[in-house]
């Protein structure tokens, strides 16, 4: 056992609203600069769609990943032989179009034109050539439509099903969507660092954030191939491969990163996964099927001693292993099973975790008698007089899932390399907390009905309660739960402090004698 | 003109090795972040291919044919001395000449073309374009009009070659030369010099060692394990002033 520490990310999409606020604040931050305007190291996108970039999921086209080889992996489309070989032309690579080729306007001509008989036009211009273009493609130019041709049919999760249940999705009536927000992965058996030619890119082992030295990285442009989820970018200005940082001067001081920082929904969590790090390779080279348990099974519990014996003589703080302990993280993906990886079957081991959205469920308009309801409201409150509603009810406990109007095999497309099974456990355990809480608050369902939800899915009210409030209460500090790192060892490995001794203290590089004190 | 030859072959030479190596060393200790294979890939793609793949595969046959000459010249002339090979290997390396030829055409009517890599042009990428350019295309011509290249490159210029890097320079063998050759190995100086100076950097940095590591890499800011370990910290660090 090697167990290493991973700061590990919980995105609970059943609370994502779309307004965009992460990928704002991570561009103010990072990326609003030449070479870089088109990157968005967070991106939310509207599912079923293409994203961003187009069909990044559809690995026939960008050979992005690992495949099985043998009993081992081999990366898809770079590695030692293929990203040699094709080192000065890569074939898989996207290109800026792929993106959307970054613009502004000529604002100031809507100023200082001369005065005419029309009104004066800000021109798209666009900001690598300066020269005026025509805008094709935008940030997020996808959102919300689902249904459409272009988009939401393109879906690259929709090739494994049927024509008729892909129909059926876009029918009229049923259309649904929901978003995907997504940062790098920051994954075990990471793509990108495996196809560096140069060896630029590398993954902390204090907090398992993967990085790229740019002064190391000399633009072979391999890893923008090699990671699946297209989050490494090629800054075309600089000559240097650019990705999400994980914010790490923020995490390096207890800070959660500027994008979950500022989320509106509070959907994101952070915190600390003890994993271990001799069985990564072995996880990421089972068969498909296998893939999502395999990959639980090495982020290991922070409570059991053995576990905790072997973190502390890797040399892992205690206050790292405490915040493992308190982790809402490994809360919502180990101890109650409720989030599942991005497209597992990319075996890159990602440690960005998602808690499926509940299904938008098919619903019926019931005839209803409101006047009673109506009357207990205030002669000022708004009412209608409307005598329906919208019911999604059932009399079958779990017949929501079933009724749910995309088929359950598109989400296990994305969250579970394609097993329905793991998905619905997912979600009837989101519905049980659902179930739980109403028959607490409205108060319409029996008690004995809800605990025997609880039970089918295994878990306990204690359990339920957490789950509620960590979903829908939880402060601050309890959605992030992160540990500064421990700056002070860094600067005893790099100069002993007894070398100081005698000295003139602390702020001075040089000796007393070569000062001339 | 003697003058001339001793400050083209032997002063000019020791000035671009010299430029060369402090240049490159300055260059990629002061900054990595300045040295990069700049890939404009990314802005264009699909015509880039059909100029990078036949240039690159190209200028590389070339440079290591004549580095094994320069370093193998005895090597060579016995190869060479049976007609049937001499011609086979002068076709393959004059295939590859035209093949950095077409492909350095075409790379450059895509710069002077596409906006998108206009933007990402600089001075030197031109400068250094129209030297590889009169380079290859004098490169050709000696092959055509000087046959057989090859064999006295062995007999006459890696002896001068040799004779630069020992430290005793012997221009004997290169005032006769026509100009065309003269003019080829000034341009090959010139590409030398101007190494520290432009995007040829990359070349200095071809990632072989890639081959030599393992696919993942993990890199810890202190050893861990070592830092609390109180038999080696002091051995690690002998304490210098008590």
């Amino acid at each position: 056992m090697d167990i290493r520490s991973q700061i590990s990310m919980v995105f609970h999409l059943d609370k994502c609203i779309g307004c965009h606020t992460c990928s704002i604040a991570c561009k103010n931050t990072w990326t609003d600069r030449k070479g870089a305007e088109y990157m968005w190291w967070n991106n939310v996108e509207t599912k079923p769609g293409t994203g961003y970039p187009g069909k990044w999921e559809d690995q026939d086209i960008y050979k992005g990943g690992w495949e099985k080889d043998g009993d081992g992996i081999e990366l898809k489309g770079a590695g030692k032989k293929k990203g040699l070989k094709n080192i000065f032309h890569n074939p898989h690579m996207p290109v800026i179009d792929d993106y959307y080729e970054p613009f502004t306007y000529k604002y100031l001509d809507l100023i200082e034109s001369p005065a005419g008989d029309d009104q004066p036009t800000a021109r798209p211009v666009s900001l690598i050539t300066g020269k005026p273009m025509d805008i094709k493609m935008g940030p997020n130019w996808d959102d919300d439509l689902s249904g459409t041709p272009d988009y939401a049919r393109q879906d690259p999760n929709l090739a494994k099903l049927s024509t008729a249940e892909q129909e059926a999705m876009f029918q009229l009536e049923r259309m649904a969507f929901f978003y995907l927000p997504r940062i790098c992965n920051h994954c075990l058996n990471p793509g990108c660092v495996a196809s560096c030619p140069s060896g630029a890119m590398y993954k902390r082992g204090e907090d398992g954030i993967v990085l790229i030295n740019q002064d190391v990285c000399r633009s072979w442009r391999m890893c923008v191939t090699a990671c699946p989820y297209k989050k490494s970018y090629y800054n075309w200005h600089t000559g240097k491969s650019e990705k999400c940082i994980l914010c790490y001067p923020r995490i390096e001081a207890g800070f959660a990163p500027a994008c979950m920082h500022s989320c509106v929904g509070r959907i994101r969590y952070m915190g600390v996964i003890l994993y271990d790090a001799d069985r990564i390779h072995e996880v990421a080279s089972v068969d498909q099927d296998k893939l999502v348990d395999h990959h639980l099974d090495i982020l290991m519990d922070p409570f059991d001693p053995e576990v905790i014996e072997s973190a502390k003589k890797n040399g892992i703080a205690d206050s790292t292993i405490r915040a493992a302990q308190y982790s809402p993280t490994y809360k919502f993906v180990k101890k109650w099973g409720m989030a599942l990886p991005l497209h597992a079957e990319f075996r890159t081991l990602p440690m960005l975790f998602y808690v499926p959205p509940m299904l938008p469920v098919m619903a019926s308009l019931k005839d209803v008698d409101n006047s009673a309801q109506a009357k207990k409201l205030n002669d000022v409150s708004k009412h209608w007089d409307d005598n329906w509603l919208y019911d999604t009810s059932t009399e079958e406990l779990w017949g929501t899932i079933d009724q749910a109007r995309f088929p359950l095999q598109y989400m296990a497309n994305l969250f579970s390399a394609g097993d329905t099974g793991k998905v619905k456990e997912r979600l009837k355990k989101l519905m049980s907390i659902r179930i739980y809480r109403r028959w607490k608050t409205v108060g319409d369902i029996s008690e004995e009905k809800a605990m025997r939800v609880l039970s089918d899915v295994g878990l306990t009210p204690a359990a339920a309660e957490e789950i509620y409030y960590l979903t829908s209460l939880a402060k601050f500090n309890d959605r992030f739960v992160i540990p500064a790192a421990h700056r002070e060892h860094a600067i005893e490995m790099m100069e002993n402090t007894g070398d100081r001794k005698g000295s003139v203290g602390f702020g001075f590089k040089e000796g007393t004698a070569k000062r001339g004190l | 003109m003697t003058a001339l030859n001793s400050f083209l072959f032997i002063a000019y030479p020791y000035i671009a090795i010299g430029v060369f190596l402090v240049g490159a060393i300055y260059r990629y200790t002061s900054s990595g972040f300045k040295v990069s294979a700049l890939s404009s890939q990314f802005l264009e793609g699909k015509q880039g291919f059909w100029g990078v793949v036949p240039f690159h595969f190209g200028i590389l046959i070339l440079l290591l044919g004549h580095l094994f000459v320069f370093l193998f010249p005895d090597l060579v002339l016995a190869f060479n001395s049976n007609p049937v090979r001499l011609i086979t290997h002068e076709g393959i390396a004059f295939t590859f000449g035209i093949s950095v030829l077409a492909g350095l055409v075409l790379l450059m009517w895509r710069r002077a073309t596409n906006p998108k890599v206009q933007a990402v042009t600089s001075k030197m990428d031109v400068v250094i374009e129209l030297i590889l350019l009169s380079q290859i295309i004098l490169g050709c011509w000696i092959a055509l009009g000087y046959r057989w290249g090859s064999s006295w490159f062995a007999a006459d210029l890696s002896p001068y070659l040799w004779s630069i890097f020992k430290l005793n320079p012997d221009i004997s063998a290169i005032g006769s030369l026509p100009i065309v050759i003269k003019l080829h190995i000034v341009g090959a100086f010139t590409i030398l010099l101007l190494i520290p100076f432009s995007r040829l950097m990359h070349f200095l940095v071809a990632p072989f060692h890639y081959l030599f590591r393992p696919y993942q890499v993990v890199m810890w800011y202190w050893d861990k394990k070592a830092i609390r370990d109180t038999r080696t910290a002091w051995e690690t660090h002998p304490p210098r002033n008590n």
